[in-house]
């Protein structure tokens, strides 16, 4: 079992830090009174851009509530957020949801594609929510073949595996060329080879596009692929030896 | 849209199922709308193609039975000519008679009563126009009906015989029965009950059912001061429809009907949608965390609702005007009218947007943060 010390800001990493992910003082709250859960208390945590962190830690411990937070999801109690140097706890949902647009990505448990698009169409889509200005990014069929499914475009999801639908997520989330990555369970389906090949992928995707990448995940095996690795537990966040 | 005619694509089945509903509803809306439109013409197009603006009926008369119990002196036609704005006033008689053909074949008719030189006299499509004591001028139906230019209909019980002399130019019914314009003193002799070859009463030969009314181009009649100075109680045209047999029962009936469907075609898309949306829900939650905006969202889900509302109704409509095109010409009354027609398909249209967007609606309030973790 790993142990606990206060989290401080990585230093892994080229380029400055306050272009990928920075959370000081971070508290999230949910209920009232005596039936207040503290989901985030006091986090600090700070991802440079190409470094790949890891957070672990137990059901409920608050790693969702931490992507939340972290890409806008969800304004914090107290404390700052920016990505990219800019600020993800405004209070206008429509700015966090363009700054969501334009410099988060997001890769869920199990790809969580949608049904009706094809490998291409799914990566397609990103660039289609911003409106006609954001719909300049990353050729589809190019990005098909670098996350290695290249003959693959045509395919809808129910045709795919569980290790190529979140090669389709991973590379749906890197189409609008973002700051940070939030990755939440990526092997939560996937056998251990597939594990590794997945989290080999965006290690590798983080140092290749200098993309920040925060990973949830309950893995313990693939953490050997992390630049760092964060244990949260009751909502406090600390780095793990 | 981008996602919106994927998805269509994709749950064509599930799609298709609930345009099939629309189509159905959009069949029978044609058919209301042909039956409704084929019930006015049988019931009223003898009054709507009397090129008048108002009748004149009898003071305190019933509206809804103006048409039957109305009696008017004839003098009274002299004081609404001179009335402002009034370009032409004539008497005018109406009432339904039964009578055989002298081939034996038994005919109603509803008489309108004019004086041959009015403008009320129609033009005719073959034959000659009124002018004989004993001559009428009918209508086509009639003559689809069997009846001939030459014929003689003798009016039953009181033996008047009456000669088939011409053809007005287009449909003429009243109360679903066919129009002959006859010269307003044989009307009066027949609506006196006055058998042939018997004089006329002094009495019957004042009395007429109402004075049409012409107002002049691009004037307009105060109807309430021509009462007040005849005596009389006006109803403008289209007013004077609801005075005639069974017509506000047939077309009450009909929009009610009509409404029905519009409101089933609300729900049915109102239904459809909230069960989609319910369906969705996590999928909204990755567009809405991957940055799609509300409005995007709604957008998406609306367009989609347009175009398979839009294509159902264009099917159904088809069908129903295919199905409309095979009843038309036959005894049910039964006319396709493109206004109506697009009317219907326009409301169709619009609450079945109006149910999809109450039901999508709640695509706003899903949180994106349920994309992650164990809130799946």
């Amino acid at each position: 079992m790993s142990s606990r010390t206060t989290a401080s800001p990585s230093t892994t990493g080229t380029a400055p830090a306050d272009l990928g992910l920075v959370m000081r003082g971070v508290h999230l709250r949910h209920g009232d009174g005596a039936e207040t859960v503290h989901a985030l208390d006091n986090v600090d945590l700070t991802v440079a851009p190409g470094e790949l962190a890891a957070i672990v830690g137990p059901s409920g411990a608050g790693k969702s509530s931490l992507l939340a937070v972290a890409g806008g999801l969800a304004r914090p109690d107290q404390g700052a957020v920016t990505v990219a140097g800019h600020d993800m706890t405004v209070s206008s949902r429509r700015a966090r949801t363009e700054l969501r647009r334009r410099h988060v990505g997001f890769v869920f448990q199990s790809g969580n594609l949608l049904p009706a698009l094809t490998a291409a169409d799914q990566l397609r889509l990103p660039l289609r929510l911003g409106g006609r200005r954001d719909r300049a990014g990353r050729d589809p069929l190019e990005m098909l073949g670098h996350v290695g499914l290249a003959g693959k475009a045509d395919r809808r999801p129910h045709q795919l595996s569980g290790g190529e639908r979140q090669r389709v997520g991973i590379a749906r989330a890197l189409m609008t060329q973002p700051s940070v990555l939030l990755v939440d369970e990526p092997t939560a389906a996937l056998d251990r080879a597939r594990s590794h090949d997945i989290v080999q992928l965006l290690a590798q995707e983080a140092r290749e596009r200098s993309v920040a990448v925060v990973m949830v995940t309950h893995d313990h095996d693939v953490l050997q692929y992390c630049d760092t690795v964060y244990e949260m537990i009751d909502g406090k966040l600390a780095t793990s030896s | 849209m981008f996602l919106a005619i994927r998805e269509l694509g994709f749950a064509r089945l599930r799609f298709a199922l609930m345009g099939a509903v629309i189509v159905l509803i959009s069949v029978l809306m044609v058919m209301l709308s042909g039956l409704s439109v084929g019930l006015v013409r049988d019931g009223v197009s003898g009054l709507q193609n009397l090129p008048i603006t108002s009748f004149a009926f009898a003071h305190g008369v019933q509206h809804d039975s103006a048409f039957s119990r109305s009696v008017v002196d004839a003098s009274t036609v002299d004081t609404w000519r001179e009335q402002p704005g009034v370009a032409e006033a004539t008497p005018f008689g109406n009432t339904l008679i039964n009578g055989r053909t002298d081939r034996g074949t038994e005919v109603d008719l509803a008489l309108f009563g004019v004086e041959t030189d009015s403008f009320l006299s129609p033009a005719v499509s073959e034959g000659d126009r009124l002018g004989p004591a004993d001559g009428i001028v009918v209508s086509p139906t009639a003559i689809d009906a069997g009846l001939r230019v030459g014929d003689t209909v003798t009016v039953d019980r009181l033996g008047t015989k009456l000669r088939v002399v011409g053809v007005t130019e287009q449909q003429d019914t009243f109360g679903h029965v066919d129009v002959a314009y006859v010269p307003l003193a044989t009307w009066q002799a027949v609506k006196s009950g006055t058998p042939a070859g018997t004089q006329v009463s002094a009495q019957a030969t004042q009395e007429i059912t109402a004075v049409a009314v012409r107002a002049a181009d691009g004037d307009s009649v105060d109807l309430a001061a021509g009462d007040k100075a005849a005596g009389t109680e006006s109803l403008t045209l289209e007013e004077s429809y609801g005075a005639s047999p069974g017509y506000t029962a047939e077309t009450t009936t009909l929009q009610l009907i009509q409404g029905f469907l519009y409101a089933i075609s609300a729900l049915v898309a109102g239904a459809f949608f909230a069960v989609w949306a319910i369906q969705r829900k996590q999928e909204v939650a990755v567009l809405r965390a991957l940055g799609a905006s509300t409005g995007w969202v709604l957008r998406d889900a609306l367009t989609q609702a347009l175009i398979l509302l839009a294509l159902a109704i264009a099917v159904g409509m088809g069908i129903g005007l295919g199905l409309g095109a095979l009843i038309s010409g036959g005894n049910v009354p039964f006319a396709l009218h493109p206004q109506s027609i697009a009317a219907a398909a326009a409301g169709l249209l619009v609450l079945g947007l109006v149910g999809a967007a109450a039901a999508v609606v709640r695509l706003t309030s899903i949180d994106p943060a349920t994309a992650l973790g164990g809130n799946r």
